[in-house]
């Protein structure tokens, strides 16, 4: 066999199986042809499938444990596995479009600096954005937070008699608890985005920015979709899946009484609204029903439309490696007969915009790239992060949702830096990160042990007689020298590595004994 | 040149051979190599942790153990980098500033200032993989990191490329972080191992017999992940190998 054909061989061995679906020899008959729902039904038993890692243990304020959801996720190794390989294949298609593109790092910096003009005008831009909404006959609504957004929707909801919301994918909405205040009063939600939907009806929050149910194998969604829409327990072939979704969302769509979209970018010059999405569904939530409600942060907004084009070359290419999403939905104003209605949300972003080390971060387009190269979250799912935005850039936004809940979060990494460099708007994460822990030390969210053991690191370090007393032997420093590194899981070291082997001497003493004269 | 030989405390300690290649190789150009027998740390593991004000006192004792060198230098990427820039617990005075900025890792310093174009004393016929830690990837930029579109270098492989006998493989994933990252190590061990054990398997089915790095950290990180499952692959500082070490 030529080395070749044998690499190619090994490459596919290497790779999940949940990535090879379409191979699947029990999908397919003999024939080649893919199997039907009957005939896939009938395929031989197989072993009961990896049961799903689920996210992060939330008690109220209590800080969230993401090592402890992460080592859970590293115990379901199927899972872990393909989400590995799934998101760096995701990282893989960037490089290849980015390497596609001599202007690359020029269009991020222009991005980058879009942005930030933007930040620093933000009043100015938002009133213009306003005024040219509100000419193309769209009502604009402010909501300070959260709950000024969740109540003007369902003000605006009531005022029209609606009983039920279809709506496109919305990190800002999560955000919101937008879902379960909907549930709280009456009316019903209906997530559109496939991925979405999956983790609506699985009651589960979206894992990823951009593949909510990225975290799932395909048996785990044959398993939520036969307990809520009906379909066969033991097919978990994709096709039919997403078939079976279909068949049982379409109705809902076509019947229900209001849409809601997202937004990726606000143009202040025209006043218009741009969704960019791969399955066209924002488009349904925002044209099938006669009300449209567009729900947007307020740093979403963009001054020009020229300054578009920038961003929609950057957005797919960073998050999936595809040049662009299938749609790029401008939205301008209601429909003939229709109503449309904007609700800018600040929920926090006002004060995060006065943070002299983090106000960059408003900056983020919600591409996701940075969770796609990130190999901590690769390897412990996003819903170990335990709050709405994972990965990098959600440990440096969470924390100013609560600084308390979020405070182990900028700890999960090991700042190595790959977020930032994938940033299509140059976000300098893994150093907010950093600043982030001094932050919380300084707030005083950080565990006492770990407080006593740094405090203690600091004195011996600066004491070199009691340092060199310290480690003198060499068993010695195998007994103290992890004490400034391990602070309080003494043996966190040995779980799962060996600790390594001590040397006959310290460098200090092979010195003083081979070059003692010299001083 | 003067030179003030700078040893991490984990080189120290444990790795004292990559303490004696880096003195000896120093010399072999020529320089006067002094090691201030003073010297504990740099302060970083108490300033990644956010303690920025614990490492206040260790970082003024760097710098009286340090001042006045034409430069410094160490063998550990990621100490350099947090001297250089995150070293700000204590005053910015011009002597501060000063250490600050005459200090540089090992290979950036044979690269750059050294201008090293031989290494005639050295021979190291085997398949290398080579492990650029995040230090010194993606802050002391020793090379391009793949995310960036920017021209290819590679300060360590021009040096190692200068070394008789090395033959390089490639990793599928060339730069992933290997998972020591400092605390993290030890916060979330379980992550960090996994990376780990990730990151020596890629490195071994890519065919390298040796794992080199500018980072005894990271190399101490993946032998012990390859020692607990079994991955046979040999670890070695890359001033070892330039100082002539035969493996």
């Amino acid at each position: 066999m030529s080395s070749e054909s044998e690499r190619a061989r090994n490459a596919a061995a290497m790779l999940h199986p949940e990535l090879l679906a379409d191979h699947d020899d029990a999908a397919t008959t003999r024939g080649g042809r893919r199997l039907d729902h009957a005939e896939g039904s009938s395929k031989p038993l197989r072993p009961p499938p990896e049961k799903q890692p689920r996210g992060a243990k939330i008690h109220g304020s209590r800080p969230v444990d993401q090592a402890e959801a992460a080592e859970r996720f590293l115990a379901a190794p199927q899972h872990e596995k393909m989400h590995d390989e799934r998101l760096w294949d995701l990282r893989q298609k960037r490089d290849r479009e980015m390497h596609g593109m001599p202007e690359w790092e020029e269009l991020r910096s222009l991005a980058s600096a879009i942005k930030e003009h933007t930040l620093t005008r933000l009043d100015e831009y938002l009133e213009q954005f306003e005024a040219n909404a509100q000419k193309n006959g769209v009502h604009v609504h402010w909501a300070r937070d959260a709950a000024e957004h969740n109540a003007i929707v369902h003000a605006i909801l009531k005022d029209h008699g609606a009983k039920s919301l279809i709506k496109s994918k919305s990190m800002l909405t999560e955000e919101c608890g937008f879902r379960h205040y909907m549930a709280s009063v009456g009316i019903e939600v209906i997530e559109t985005d496939l991925g979405e939907r999956i983790q609506q009806l699985d009651n589960e929050d979206p894992s990823h920015v951009v593949v909510p149910a990225v975290h799932k194998l395909r048996t785990d969604v044959a398993e939520v979709f036969a307990k809520t829409i009906g379909t066969d327990p033991d097919n978990s072939d994709v096709h039919y899946l997403a078939e079976a979704q279909r068949r049982s969302n379409r109705p809902l769509i076509l019947a229900a009484d209001a849409g809601m979209t997202g937004c990726n970018f606000a143009v202040a010059e025209t006043g218009s609204v741009v969704v960019c999405t791969n399955e066209g569904n924002a488009d349904l939530s925002a044209n099938v029903p006669k009300l449209h409600i567009a729900s947007i942060g307020i740093e979403k907004i963009i001054p020009r439309l020229e300054h578009l084009a920038v961003f929609v070359r950057l957005l797919s290419r960073s998050a999936l490696g595809s040049p662009i999403t299938q749609y790029t939905s401008h939205f301008r104003g209601p429909r003939k007969g229709g109503e449309m209605h904007i609700v800018l949300v600040d929920n926090g972003r006002s004060e995060r915009l006065g943070m002299a080390e983090f106000w960059t971060s408003l900056k983020c387009i919600r591409c996701g790239a940075c969770m796609n190269t990130c190999p901590v979250y690769r390897r412990s799912g996003g819903l170990s992060y335990g709050a709405t935005y994972s990965g990098p850039i959600g440990l440096i936004i969470d924390p100013t949702f609560n600084a308390r809940k979020y405070s182990n979060l900028p700890f999960a990494s090991t700042l190595n830096g790959s977020c930032s460099n994938v940033c299509p708007v140059k976000i300098n994460i893994h150093e907010q990160i950093y600043a982030w822990r001094r932050e919380l030390v300084k707030l005083h969210e950080v565990p006492f042990a770990k407080k006593a053991a740094m405090k203690a690191a600091g004195e011996l370090l600066s004491r070199p007689a009691a340092y060199r007393a310290a480690i003198t032997a060499t068993n010695a420093a195998l007994a103290h020298l992890p004490r400034f590194v391990i602070y309080s899981r003494l043996d966190a070291w040995g779980k799962h590595r060996e600790v390594p082997h001590p040397p006959k001497q310290t460098f200090h003493s092979w010195y003083q004994a081979n070059r003692g004269g010299k001083r | 040149m003067r030179i003030g030989l700078f040893i991490p405390c984990f080189i120290d300690a444990f790795f004292p051979e990559v303490g004696i290649a880096t003195l000896e190789l120093l010399e072999r150009f020529g320089h006067e190599v002094v090691y201030p027998r003073d010297q504990t740390c740099c302060g970083q593991p108490m300033a990644n942790s956010g303690f920025n004000a614990d490492c206040a006192a260790t970082e003024a004792l760097f710098v009286r153990n340090f001042s006045g060198f034409d430069y410094v230098v160490g063998p550990s990427g990621s100490c350099v980098h947090h001297v250089r820039d995150n070293f700000d617990a204590i005053e910015q005075t011009d002597e501060v500033r000063e250490v600050r900025a005459r200090t540089y890792e090992l290979v950036e310093f044979l690269h750059d200032i050294e201008k090293a174009e031989a290494f005639p004393w050295a021979r190291f016929p085997h398949r290398i993989g080579l492990h650029n830690s995040c230090g010194t990837l993606r802050r002391l930029k020793h090379a391009t990191p793949s995310e960036l579109h920017e021209p290819f270098f590679s300060k360590p492989m021009d040096l190692l490329s200068k070394v008789a006998g090395i033959e390089f493989v490639t990793p599928a994933r060339p730069d992933e972080c290997c998972g020591f990252g400092g605390t993290f190590s030890v916060f979330e061990e379980a992550v960090s191992t996994k990376m780990g054990y990730d990151k020596v398997t890629d490195h071994a089915r890519a065919g390298a017999e040796y794992i080199v790095s500018a980072d005894s950290s990271c190399l101490m990180h993946q032998q012990g992940c390859a020692e607990r499952i079994g991955v046979p692959i040999k670890f070695i500082h890359i001033a070892q190998i330039l100082n002539g070490a035969a493996a």
